[in-house]
C-alpha cells in the first residue's frame, strides 16, 4: 500500500521534470557526425570524382539498391557512366561506405528523404555527387594509386618509388 | 409547469457538456499521461492539441464499421449503446449547482447505482455477442468484477445516506455544509473511489480489456463508431464517477464564496479526473484472482465495518446521547 502511494507521488513529480521529446520539425535533433543517413558521392581535393566504378559497393549492398556502369576517360581514369541508388530500398547500413576503396561513397547525417512519388526515391549520379570531399579532406585516390593516368606516370604517386627494371643486373 | 419545462431544457446543456467533456478527456488524458512519462503528448492540432479529439472522432466515423459474420448481430450492435445510454442517464440526477439538476429525484443515489449497473450490460453482452474467445473471457471477467464491486459501491454510499438522512443528492450536498463527508466517511470515500474505478473498468482495474492478455477484451471485435461509443461510454463513466464522488463526499458545489457553485463543482470534478488518470499512469494491473480476493476479503469487511460504526454513531446522536467519557 505504501509503495503504491510512493509510486503515485513519484509519477506526480514527473509533471515538472524536463520532457525528453524533441519537437522535430521545429527543433532539429542532434545528429552525430557519423550518423548513417543519405548517401553521397564525394570528390577529390582537385574537384574530380573519387568513384572509380569498382562495383564493390553494389556487390556488398545487402538490398541491391546500387547500380552503376564503369567507363573510362581518355587519360585512363575510371569513372561511373551512371550511378543510381534506389533509396526506397536502401537500409542505411553503411556497408557501401566500408567497402569503398576510394572513400567516394559516404553516408551523411541527413535523414529527410521523404518523397510524395516513389520514383523520386531513385537518385541518379547528378543527385548523389556533391562538390566537397566529405569526411576525408586530403585523400586523393589517383595520387596514391599505382595506376598510370595521363599526367602521372608509374612511380610518380605519393610514397611510390620509381619502377625497377627487373632485367637489369645493376644494383 | 413552466419550471418543469425549464428543468427539462437542462438536458441540452448537460448532454452537450457530457459529450464535450468526454471528448476533451480523451485528449487531456493523453496529454497528462504524456507529461507523467516525460513526453509532451498530443500538442499539434489546435491550441495545445485540443482538437486532437476532433481528429480522432473524424477518423472513427470514416473507418470501416465491420460486424463479424459469426457474431450475434442485433446484440452486437445494441451493446455499445447501453454503455453510453446508461452513463448519460446517470447524469440526470447529478446536482451541478443549487437547482441546476435535470430531475431532483428523492432516490437519486439509487437511480445513479441502477444506471451505472445498466452500463455493465454493454460489456457483458458485447463480449458475449462477439463470439470470440477473448471477448468472452473479457465479458466473463467484467461480470465477476462488476458483481463484486457493485456490492460495496452501494454499501459504501449507505454511510453517507445515513449521515445525510436522505437519498436525494441535493440534500446530501446541503448536509455537507458544516463538514464534507470525506472526513467522517473517509473509508467510504476510499472504497467508493476504488469501486468507481472498477465500475468504469479503468486502469488499474481494466481486467475486462487487459490488452496484454486478452488482445482488447470485450471490444476486440468492435470497430468504427461502435468502438468509439464504447470509448465515449468509458470516459463518460470516468466523469460521472468523479462527479458522484464530489457530490457524495467532497461537498458537491459547496466552496468559498468567491467562485460560483458551478465552478467549484467543475473544479473538484476535474481534479478528481486528473487523479483517475494519475492512477492509470502509475499503478500496475492486479491479477484476476487478486482483484476478486481484494474485493471480497478486504473491501467488503471494511465497508461493513464502516457501515456498522456509522450506523451506531448515527443512532447515538439521534437519541441525543452524549459521547462516552
Amino acid at each position: 500500500m505504501l509503495s503504491h502511494l510512493r509510486t503515485l507521488w513519484t509519477v506526480l513529480t514527473h509533471t515538472f521534470t524536463r520532457k525528453d521529446t524533441v519537437e522535430y520539425p521545429e527543433t532539429m535533433p542532434y545528429m552525430a557526425p557519423r550518423y548513417r543517413g543519405r548517401i553521397v558521392l564525394t570528390r577529390d581535393p582537385d574537384g574530380e570524382e573519387r568513384c572509380v566504378a569498382c562495383n564493390l559497393c553494389a556487390a556488398v549492398c545487402p538490398v541491391d539498391c546500387i547500380a552503376l556502369q564503369k567507363t573510362e576517360t581518355d587519360d585512363g581514369r575510371w569513372y561511373p557512366e551512371f550511378f543510381r541508388i534506389n533509396f526506397s530500398r536502401c537500409i542505411m547500413c553503411g556497408m557501401c561506405e566500408e567497402a569503398c576503396p576510394t572513400y567516394a561513397i559516404q553516408l551523411i547525417p541527413d535523414f529527410e528523404l521523404a518523397e510524395y512519388r516513389r520514383s523520386n526515391m531513385v537518385y541518379e549520379k547528378s543527385h548523389l555527387l556533391i562538390d566537397g570531399v566529405g569526411k576525408y579532406p586530403d585523400y586523393s585516390f589517383w595520387q596514391v594509386a599505382g595506376k598510370a593516368i595521363h599526367g602521372k606516370d608509374k612511380g610518380e604517386a605519393e610514397r611510390e618509388s620509381a619502377p625497377v627494371n627487373v632485367r637489369s643486373l645493376l644494383p | 409547469m413552466a419550471n418543469e419545462t425549464l428543468q427539462l431544457l437542462m438536458i441540452v446543456p448537460v448532454l452537450a457538456g457530457a459529450f464535450v467533456g468526454a471528448l476533451l478527456l480523451v485528449w487531456w488524458e493523453r496529454r497528462l499521461l504524456g507529461f507523467w512519462q516525460d513526453r509532451l503528448g498530443p500538442n499539434r492540432l489546435g491550441p495545445f492539441g485540443i482538437l486532437q479529439s476532433v481528429a480522432d472522432a473524424i477518423k472513427m466515423f470514416t473507418k470501416d464499421d465491420w460486424v463479424p459474420p459469426f457474431s450475434d448481430r442485433v446484440v452486437f450492435t445494441l451493446a455499445p449503446t447501453a454503455a453510453v445510454a446508461g452513463m448519460l442517464m446517470g447524469f440526470a440526477v447529478v446536482p451541478f449547482a443549487p437547482g441546476l439538476v435535470i430531475v431532483d429525484l428523492n432516490i437519486g443515489v439509487l437511480f445513479f447505482l441502477a444506471m451505472t449497473s445498466l452500463a455493465v450490460y454493454s460489456v457483458l453482452l458485447g463480449g458475449l455477442a462477439s463470439n470470440n474467445k477473448y471477448s468472452l473471457l473479457g465479458g466473463l471477467r467484467s461480470a465477476a468484477q462488476m458483481v463484486t464491486y457493485e456490492v460495496f459501491m452501494g454499501l459504501s454510499i449507505m454511510g453517507v445516506v445515513m449521515l445525510a438522512g436522505s437519498f436525494n443528492l441535493s440534500a446530501i450536498v446541503e448536509a455537507q455544509r458544516s463538514v464534507w463527508f470525506a472526513v467522517p466517511q473517509a473509508l467510504g470515500l476510499v472504497v467508493f473511489l476504488i469501486a468507481g474505478i472498477a465500475e468504469a473498468h479503468r486502469l488499474p482495474f481494466d481486467l475486462p480489456e487487459a490488452e496484454h492478455e486478452l488482445t482488447a477484451g470485450f471490444h476486440t471485435e468492435y470497430s468504427g463508431m461502435k468502438f468509439g461509443l464504447i470509448m465515449v461510454g468509458e470516459y463518460l463513466a470516468v466523469i460521472l464517477t468523479s462527479a458522484m464522488t464530489v457530490t457524495l463526499f467532497l461537498g458537491g458545489w459547496l466552496g468559498p464564496e468567491f467562485l460560483p457553485p458551478l465552478v467549484w463543482f467543475t473544479l473538484k470534478t476535474t481534479l478528481l479526473i486528473c487523479f483517475f488518470v494519475l492512477l492509470r499512469a502509475s499503478l500496475p494491473r492486479p491479477r484476476y484472482d487478486q482483484l476478486m480476493a481484494f474485493g471480497w476479503k478486504v473491501l467488503l469487511p471494511i465497508t461493513l465495518l464502516n457501515l456498522l460504526v456509522t450506523g451506531a454513531l448515527a443512532l447515538w446522536w439521534r437519541d441525543g446521547g452524549v459521547p462516552v467519557g
